[in-house]
């Protein structure tokens, strides 16, 4: 019932793109693909929101696909909820375009994608089989491709495309073998006759690695991000967080769908893996985070980050799935798929943000921008809030999951493998760390963009942008707010998907006296995000209260002090590349093999001085180079093979045929 | 009645923290002016100081935002409520499970951040050196703190510190490795948190190794006042910590029956608390006169050992579990 709604839904949204693309570059065009987008996407949420914890309904059969297979389309516990996070993400993104959009140079390239972007994201949620999971997989991918190279003229946006559409091959060839694995040589082909067979353990072991490869790369998992930083900045702001805060989530569920629901039985170690790869995820995408300059580029490694946090959640509560820890694991679960739900709220409202100042100041650069607060209060204020999520401080909503997974680390000792024992405390320093590193990217992102003074004359003269982008960024920040206050209500609202996945669920918080959250019991651990709030706005307002009721309220407004040395130039300000300096100092060497190097001119020459950074991205280099090297050597030797007559291509086939015919029989 | 008990006694927790903060850096001050020989200001120039920073007018950078002006409620108000979470003489406050270790870390870390980014309002580089110096120690110190937190968790099974002030007190914690690279971790994270010797230097001013001061450089008058507060707040509520957690003797434990004996008790525990405070505050001034400032640079190994205490302190019970 619902699906065959939600599939109505996509539907209309293809006919959405249709429309778009019959339309033209009339101006009423953007709003109204837009508008119907974001009505659409508000339908799809409301029905996925219904149907989380409602009876589930069987699944929907469609003739299309495979003639003896069909598609099938079901909405269960765990896709609703993915339902309901890519399809709020869709419908704020879809609202911020109608002010965002008329600012697009080319709207025909984004136009007709961008609805069926969201279509092809909720079809891989609905899908119930392999082959249509594989086909709405590849479409997502290809009109995200469309929409990352809507600006193709420019170099750096045609190398990202390429990287991308390389990337997403892969990651979808390695789905499609995992998909081979789990159907087993019958051909079960639908979820449903997967979950019924039994893997034997490697071949089990192979479709963790392929959907790790095939999703994870999505995601953006260490070593498989490199693209996601090039492409998710490329696109238009809206589908950046599209990408960025939803797309993410659909390989997210990607993982969970294998992993927990068709791979059957998990072994301990599965666990082990992923959490390692999340904790040296979580770090390496701060750190990079850290040393860019260009806003849209921090924000895709910033995601990265997060990404890596979630599937520390993901690892651990398999790891407690193996050892039958039903609480811990329901713990673990929940954590992760809030941190999933949080991150894309608060990194959609980081991009509406960079999208703003985009089209305010038409600088992505850091180095350019400055004093923002002044000329866009209302933008300013609501990314304030994005970054106090982001960086996890209380009572805001990234406060809260983080705060979870956390308390799911400390339940690992319990684990009786010694691997878990001895790597899960040391992932737990890894997300330490990377959360205190990503409360001082977020420091860095908005101090240089939106405090000190303008940097460039662009940044001088900004104008704050319209009121659809201000509505929902506002929104999306008191959203964040919301569910950092109240998270028992979210918490609750995820039962039914941990009862569906582990057999159990976390204690309901709801119902706690004072809406605290109590995790395992009240002696153990317990945070009131309201409480925290209220005490924290309390005495704010008592402190100001008493000193301008008491003392003193006069002020007077100076030029700046600056110990007596004022810097005229805006130049001397710090620059994003002087904050990340000292950071840049402790894990740079390690990590980048950072290197600085200043060419002072010799003395009386009026030459400037110049100072030079480099950062290795030592995963590019011994990773990727060598592959890409390899290809080109092995194309290089084939070349011959191009140029033969037409005898030698007719034995080299028959010389082909008997070689495998051979294989075969040996085989055999 | 039980109800109102403790609200009285959560609401002299609050009052009792603000009222003393300033007090320990006073003390601090003069045990450190008597270390060097010098007779030092009275212990209570720092309420004389703050005093006078409140009445005075407030001059304003012209290019201030909004963020400027709001950034010292806010920066005081965590601050405060985190320093009214960790109990003092009595454990088993009221709003106690409101916020646990972890949370309270956070808190001070978004204090941290508002103070972090008023530092860079006014675009100064003076400003922007001291923010970034900051977040570099911060990015150290709170994954060394959480590191310490995990480590009496996993001891105690708790993160609330009530559990784990209650567990200190009763006679089954025995001599543990972990709680002594705790502590030592837990010292050092205090002195970064709180920028005092080796890693800043809170006594200077227009120096390029300052930190903390180079953010507040622009606030005057009653922002002054509340940045002070919080800072002194700090280095109470680190304290508080310590004594909590390690020399827990004389705490009230969680709940008794009101009687006469009780107020007795609390009594005993104020001065317990009192007499820790001081200590505490002595060997901080005896510490910060024996060694010398550190360049900036040197700092990250010196958090970097925290760090690694801290770690190690968490592996080693992650480990010895069940064995």
């Amino acid at each position: 019932m619902q699906a065959l709604v939600l599939l109505w839904c996509i539907l209309s949204l293809l006919g959405v793109a249709v429309v778009a693309i019959l339309l033209g570059s009339y101006r009423i065009t953007s709003s109204l693909t837009y508008g119907m987008t974001a009505v659409v996407s508000a339908v799809m949420c409301v029905v996925a929101g219904m149907s989380i914890g409602a009876v589930q309904s069987p699944a929907v059969a469609l003739p299309l696909g495979l003639p003896w297979i069909g598609a099938e389309f079901l909405v269960d516990p765990l896709s609703a909820l993915f339902l309901v996070i890519v399809n709020l993400g869709g419908l704020v993104a879809s609202v911020y375009a109608l002010g965002y959009g008329r600012h697009e140079p080319s709207p025909r390239r984004v136009l007709p994608f961008f609805p069926a972007f969201l279509a092809g994201m909720t079809l891989v949620l609905l899908a119930a089989d392999a082959f249509s999971f594989l086909v709405s997989w590849e479409f997502m991918s290809l009109t995200s491709w469309a929409l990352v190279l809507s600006h193709h003229r420019d170099e750096n946006n045609q190398r990202a495309g390429y990287v991308y559409i390389l990337m997403a091959s892969l990651g979808t060839f390695a789905l499609l073998l995992a998909f081979g694995l789990l159907a087993g040589s019958e051909g079960h082909y639908a979820f449903a006759m997967m979950r019924g067979q039994s893997l034997p353990p490697s071949y089990a072991s192979l479709v963790l690695l392929l959907a790790l490869l095939g999703a994870g790369s999505k995601a953006g998992v260490l070593p498989l991000h490199v693209w996601l930083p090039l492409a998710h900045p490329a696109a238009p702001s809206h589908v950046s967080a599209l990408m960025s805060g939803v797309m993410t989530k659909v390989a997210i569920y990607t993982v969970i769908r294998i992993l927990f629901d068709l791979a059957g039985p998990p072994q301990w170690w599965w666990g082990l893996i992923i959490i390692l790869l999340g904790g040296a995820t979580a770090l390496m995408g701060v750190l990079y985070a850290l040393f860019q300059t260009d806003m849209k580029r921090i924000l895709a490694y910033s995601t990265i980050e997060n990404i890596g946090i979630i599937f520390a959640g993901l690892g651990l509560a398999l790891s407690f799935r193996v050892d039958h820890f039903g609480a811990a694991a329901a713990l673990a679960f929940t954590a992760a798929l809030f941190h999933a739900f949080n991150h894309s709220l608060f990194k959609s409202l980081m991009f509406f943000g960079s999208g703003a100042v985009l089209t305010a100041t038409g600088e992505r650069d850091m180095d350019k921008l400055g004093g923002l607060i002044h000329r866009m209060p209302v933008t300013a204020l609501a990314v304030l809030g994005g970054a106090a999520a982001i960086s996890a401080l209380p009572p805001w909503n990234g406060f809260v999951s983080e705060w979870l997974t956390f308390q799911t680390i400390l339940l690992s000792p319990e684990l009786p493998q010694w691997g878990l024992r001895l790597f899960v405390p040391a992932t737990g320093a890894l997300l330490a760390l990377s959360v205190a590193l990503a409360g001082a990217c977020f420091v860095r992102f908005y101090g240089i963009t939106f405090l000190g003074r303008p940097r460039s004359a662009a940044a001088g003269q900004a104008r704050e942008t319209d009121r659809w982008s201000h509505g929902v960024m506002l929104a999306l920040a008191a959203l964040c707010l919301a569910i950092g206050l109240l998270p028992g209500y979210v918490i609750d609202l995820m039962a039914p998907v941990t009862q569906s996945l582990l057999g159990t669920h976390m204690p309901q918080q709801s119902s706690v006296a004072w809406l605290s959250l109590i995790p395992i019991n009240k002696a153990r651990s317990s945070y009131n995000g309201l409480l925290v709030f209220l005490f924290i706005a309390a005495s704010a307002s008592l402190a100001a209260y008493a000193i301008h009721r008491l003392a003193s309220k006069a002020t007077r407004r100076a030029p700046i002090w600056a110990c007596g040395f004022p810097e005229l130039s805006p130049t001397a300000q710090y620059t994003a590349a002087s904050f990340a300096q000292p950071i840049r100092r402790v894990f740079g060497p390690l990590l980048f093999r950072a290197q600085e190097q200043v060419d002072m001119p010799p003395p009386g020459s009026m030459a400037p001085a110049r100072f030079r950074i480099r950062l290795d991205d030592i995963i590019w280099n011994m990773l990727y180079l060598p592959i890409a090297e390899g290809v080109r050597a092995a194309t290089d030797q084939l070349n011959v093979l191009q140029f033969l007559t037409i005898r030698r291509y007719l034995s080299l086939v028959f010389g082909v045929l008997v070689v495998l015919l051979l294989v075969i029989a040996i085989w055999r | 009645m039980a109800l109102t008990r403790d609200l009285i006694v959560q609401g002299l927790q609050m009052l009792l923290v603000v009222a003393l903060a300033p007090l320990v850096t006073g003390l601090i001050r003069k045990f450190k002016a008597r270390l060097v020989r010098r007779r030092g200001p009275s212990v209570i120039q720092p309420y004389r100081d703050l005093l006078k920073l409140v009445r005075k007018e407030t001059v304003l950078a012209e290019n201030a935002s909004w963020l400027f002006r709001t950034a010292p409620y806010l920066i005081f108000a965590a601050t405060w409520v985190a320093a009214a979470l960790v109990p003092t003489f009595a454990t088993g406050l009221l709003f106690n499970w409101t916020a646990d270790l972890i949370a309270i870390v956070a808190l001070l870390g978004s204090a941290r951040f508002f103070l972090a980014l008023a530092g860079m309002d006014v675009g100064t580089s003076f400003g922007g050196i001291g923010s970034s110096r900051e977040v570099m120690i911060a990015s150290l110190a709170e994954p060394a703190m959480i590191m310490i937190v995990f480590s009496l968790a996993l001891l105690v099974g708790s993160t609330q510190l009530s559990t784990i002030a209650a567990f200190m007190i009763s006679p089954n914690v025995g001599l543990r490795v972990t709680l002594g690279l705790a502590l030592v971790s837990l010292m050092m994270v205090g002195i970064a948190e709180n920028a005092r010797i080796p890693v800043d230097n809170p006594a200077t001013h227009l120096e390029l190794t300052m930190v903390h001061e180079a953010m507040a450089l622009e606030y005057s008058g009653r922002h002054l006042a509340l940045i002070e507060l919080a800072s002194s707040l700090k280095l109470l509520l680190y304290l508080s910590l310590i004594t909590c957690l390690f020399l827990p003797w004389g705490m009230v434990p969680l709940r008794p029956e009101l009687s006469v004996a009780t107020l007795g008790a609390y009594a005993i525990g104020a001065g317990a608390y009192a007499a820790k405070l001081g200590l505490g505050c002595m060997m901080l001034a005896l510490f910060e006169t024996a060694i010398a400032k550190m360049r900036v640079f040197r700092v990250p190994t010196f958090l970097g050992a925290a760090l690694m205490l801290g770690f190690l302190g968490a592996l080693l019970l992650f480990v010895s579990r069940g064995l």
